[in-house]
């Protein structure tokens, strides 16, 4: 019987690894320039229908199609930025959360007008139902596992990148005072495309490796988005392994809130995100921010 | 040669006009001073040299060459390089962090991490530090070693001795000697006029957006500084 | 020096008009069960519903500057509301309209009480997550239909060109009410301190605007029109289902109808509305197209309108029919507020 609640955590943690993935691109763009990117979802799902096209026209393999559409899509983050995002800068918040809103909006219909609500899923050949024994009837999943690797990969690679870089000191001194980052000849309007650039190419590796492990539609975009939030709130803002935690937090409460009742899964996850919310609200690993 | 030259030039904030048809030159390797009192205009017109504010391209010349209006971070690779009011140290970055970022731009020139840490061993002690954990005095030296880390050709140096004791002042002038000594054009804005003639070849007094006063130091009398300034 | 004599203007030439005209319009909605058939009358509602969410929308973003992405969960809790006063408490299911709205007023305080721990982006992605825990609850409860769903049954007695009269002129009535409120509320004084938090929230705190409060009002104030508005939608369409009554879809109208016809007015809403129906209606046939169409022309005019199509009209001759700013008469010049420059 503990067996059984001990795969679902594990189960939970892997999922983690996912959701984490998805919850970095949203935390990057906080971080940097303040935008929440409402189509952060979408275009996950865009991702995904990218690599359905290029694995049906193509025949790669999926993970293949990913060395083809992330790049692809790290590009339209780059162009997203740099024509109409940057455009929006210095006129309130407003602007970039109706915008972006209306992308997810525009980004959804489209992909249902072009590959109508059929649900699809992206096959890797195998690996996404071999697991790993590990022994006393427990097994997780080769696939999960990969996910949560990758995940841990590209957390690392950027916290380097912002802690060591050029871009990266770059990156965290135009987040603090944009006027003055300028002033150490800093192209802000560039800088946003590259960060832009970067979570959306993190986002597509998020999009793949859900189309993997499940169905997806034109609709499916949303619920990332929020996931994706949540994850990044339990964690607390500004940390880049909080968002792990945070990740990992809410994927086990969703297993385990489905494994109790079926239908509760997802809720569960949000009630937890809720209680978190209340008693912690700055999140488990808030880094806190000091004012010049 | 003449390195900068303003001619001309007048800023608006919105509808309000900051800056009334300022002329203003410094030749290379000068100290040139820039007194006013508060709301003078002085930190505007630093700004719009360092292309922060927008102005008409030819406003402002810069090796012979119309600069105005270009934007800030394409002025740095020119070599125009602004040391903010009120320091505007990044909190989010250490002092090493700080000054490295100065260094985004990659200028070649003489100025190095450790030569700046030479000018200011205070900063050296302090590297890993967060940059807001340092005194008013010693955030100022980041200030400036992070200018100086571009190499700059024009070092703009806003209000230098703001809301820092007299001490500390000194040892700043000191430093600003320094540079200056290097061969560096150095355009210093400060309200501290007794520290600040001694050093500079040229001096302008700005009141309410105009050039009150233009001339050497040696050739200018207290009166007519005082009168410049204050318009009594 | 002597005091310059000046006056406070709040009415203009055009409002003066506008206000005739508008009493004229009434006159003719008043009169439609009438001469109109029951379609018409249905897409009046309709078109009310979507009006009165889009001016509760636009207080909401416009005016308090709170970007709301979750209010589908008022839209949800006053039809889900109405069905169990109607059906279950046996209230008249017209009289349960407004009391709908109040029961939504209610959710909305400790809602609140979670999202106004955010701001700004996430505070938009707060709400919306409330909304779908909202729809999950009440998908998962049995009493309320699962997710499935319920039907209205408690107008089932009536006469059906009774219940279509009666539902039309009902929302005939909360469409100037809410009109009339938000203007009044406007051209109060908390609506200036609401647009003083607008403009800048910590000056308005300096000169004694108790923002918390006013953002908490106008909050609670949006989610009971909204819960209005959510029960006289299902009280038109008779059933009701959490993934209808809680789509994202009814944020995404009210959004590009505010966005494209101009926000912070009260105008920008009535001309979004008009377009949108008149958008829908000639694509109607071209399935998702529609909406591409209106996310995109509220993407376009964001960026190069942001005051939108109403506020192209009002700075060109300088129209309101709806004035809420005050102009200083001084003298025999007139000084009237510039928007501010963005």
């Amino acid at each position: 019987m503990t067996v059984a609640w001990v795969d679902t955590v594990l189960q939970g943690l892997l999922l983690g690894g996912l959701y984490a993935l998805f919850a970095t691109g949203l935390s990057l763009i906080f971080g940097v320039m303040r935008i929440v990117n409402l189509a952060h979802g979408d275009l996950s799902i865009l991702a995904a229908f990218l690599a359905v096209v290029v694995v049906e026209t193509l025949g790669l393999n999926p993970f293949l199609a990913l060395v083809l559409v992330a790049p692809l899509m790290a590009a339209l983050g780059y162009a997203l930025q740099t024509l109409v995002l940057n455009r929006l800068l210095g006129q309130g918040i407003l602007p970039p959360i109706l915008v972006t809103f209306g992308f997810s909006i525009i980004i959804q219909n489209a992909l249902l007008e072009t590959f109508s609500a059929d649900s699809r899923r992206l096959n890797p050949g195998g690996i996404e139902t071999a697991s790993l024994a590990l022994g006393s009837g427990l097994a997780i999943g080769w696939f999960p596992f990969i996910t949560l690797a990758v995940a841990v990969l590209i957390l690392v690679s950027l916290q380097l990148l912002i802690s060591r870089m050029s871009v990266g000191r770059a990156f965290r001194a135009t987040s603090d005072d944009q006027e003055t980052a300028e002033l150490m000849g800093i192209d802000n309007r560039r800088l946003y495309g590259l960060a832009m650039a970067l979570s959306l190419g993190i986002v597509a590796v998020a999009g793949v490796f859900l189309g993997i492990r499940t169905t997806f539609t034109f609709s499916s975009g949303p619920d990332r988005l929020l996931f994706a939030f949540e994850a990044v709130i339990i964690g607390g803002l500004g940390s880049l392994w909080g968002t792990l935690v945070g990740g990992a937090v809410l994927g086990v409460a969703q297993t385990v809130g489905a494994k109790m009742s079926p239908g509760w899964g997802i809720l569960t996850g949000h009630l937890v995100f809720l209680a978190v919310l209340l008693l912690r609200p700055q999140g488990l690993f808030a880094k806190a921010r000091r004012s010049a | 040669m003449t390195l900068l030259s303003v001619r001309g030039l007048s800023a608006f904030y919105g509808s309000f006009q900051a800056l009334f048809d300022i002329s203003l030159e410094a030749e290379e390797g000068e100290t040139v001073a820039v007194i006013g009192a508060n709301g003078a205009g002085k930190t505007t017109m630093l700004r719009t040299i360092a292309g922060v504010l927008p102005v008409p391209a030819s406003a402002v010349r810069f090796e012979g060459a119309p600069v105005g209006g270009r934007p800030a971070h394409e002025l740095v690779d020119r070599g125009i390089v602004l040391v903010p009011e009120g320091r505007r140290i990044f909190p989010s970055l250490t002092v090493e962090e700080n000054l490295r970022v100065g260094a985004y731009r990659a200028r070649p020139g003489r100025w190095t991490l450790a030569r700046v840490y030479a000018l200011f061993p205070r900063l050296a002690e302090r590297s890993r530090q967060p940059g807001t954990n340092l005194s008013g005095g010693e955030q100022q030296m980041l200030a400036i070693g992070r200018g100086l880390m571009a190499n700059p050709r024009l070092l703009l140096v806003d209000e230098i001795s703001l809301g820092l004791a007299p001490l500390v002042v000194q040892e700043l002038y000191r430093v600003l000697r320094t540079i200056a000594g290097e061969g560096t054009t150095t355009l210093v804005v400060d309200q501290n006029v007794s520290q600040i003639l001694p050093l500079a070849q040229r001096v302008y007094c700005l009141r309410k957006g105009a050039v009150s006063l233009e001339g050497r130091p040696a050739e200018l009398t207290r009166a007519r500084i005082a009168a410049a300034y204050f318009g009594v | 020096m002597e005091p310059a004599r000046f006056r406070i203007e709040r009415t203009t030439g055009a409002s003066r008009g506008g206000l005739a005209c508008a009493g004229l319009a009434l006159i003719v909605l008043a009169s439609l069960p009438a001469w109109g058939g029951p379609s018409s009358m249905r897409i009046l509602v309709e078109f009310i519903a979507l009006l009165v969410l889009a001016q509760m929308w636009n207080l909401l973003a416009g005016y308090a500057g709170l970007v709301s992405i979750g209010q589908q969960a008022y839209v949800g809790l006053g039809g889900y509301a109405l069905i169990v006063l109607a059906d279950d408490l046996g209230v008249n299911p017209f009289l349960a309209v407004p009391l709908a709205g109040v029961i939504t007023a209610v959710f909305a305080l400790p809602t609140a009480a979670l999202v106004f721990r955010f701001h700004g982006g996430y505070f938009a992605v707060g709400t919306w997550a409330i909304a779908e825990v909202y729809r999950l609850l009440i998908a998962n409860t049995p009493v309320l239909g699962r997710g499935s769903g319920r039907t209205l049954k408690a107008v089932f007695p009536l006469a059906r060109e009774t219940r279509e009269v009666t539902t039309y002129v009902l929302a005939l009535a909360i469409g100037v009410v809410a009109l009339v409120a938000v203007y009044a509320f406007l051209r109060s004084r908390y609506g200036l301190g609401l647009m003083a938090i607008r403009d800048s929230e910590p000056a308005s705190e300096t000169l004694g605007v108790d923002v918390f409060r006013t953002k908490l009002v106008v909050y609670l104030g949006v989610a009971f029109g909204t819960g209005v508005t959510g029960a006289l939608i299902y009280l038109n369409l008779l059933r009701i289902s959490p993934d209808a009554a809680f789509s994202i879809n009814w944020t995404a109208y009210t959004i590009f109808i505010v966005v494209i016809g101009g926000l912070g007015s009260l105008e920008g809403p009535l001309v979004g509305t008009a377009l949108f129906f008149v958008v829908r209606e000639l694509l109607s046939d071209y399935g998702a197209w529609y909406m591409i169409l209106l996310g995109g022309l509220a993407v376009g005019v964001m960026l190069a309108y942001p005051r939108g199509l109403w506020g192209i009209v009002a700075e060109r001759w300088d129209l309101h029919f709806f004035p809420i700013q005050r102009r200083v008469r001084l003298g025999e010049e007139e000084f009237a507020p510039r928007p501010p420059a963005r």
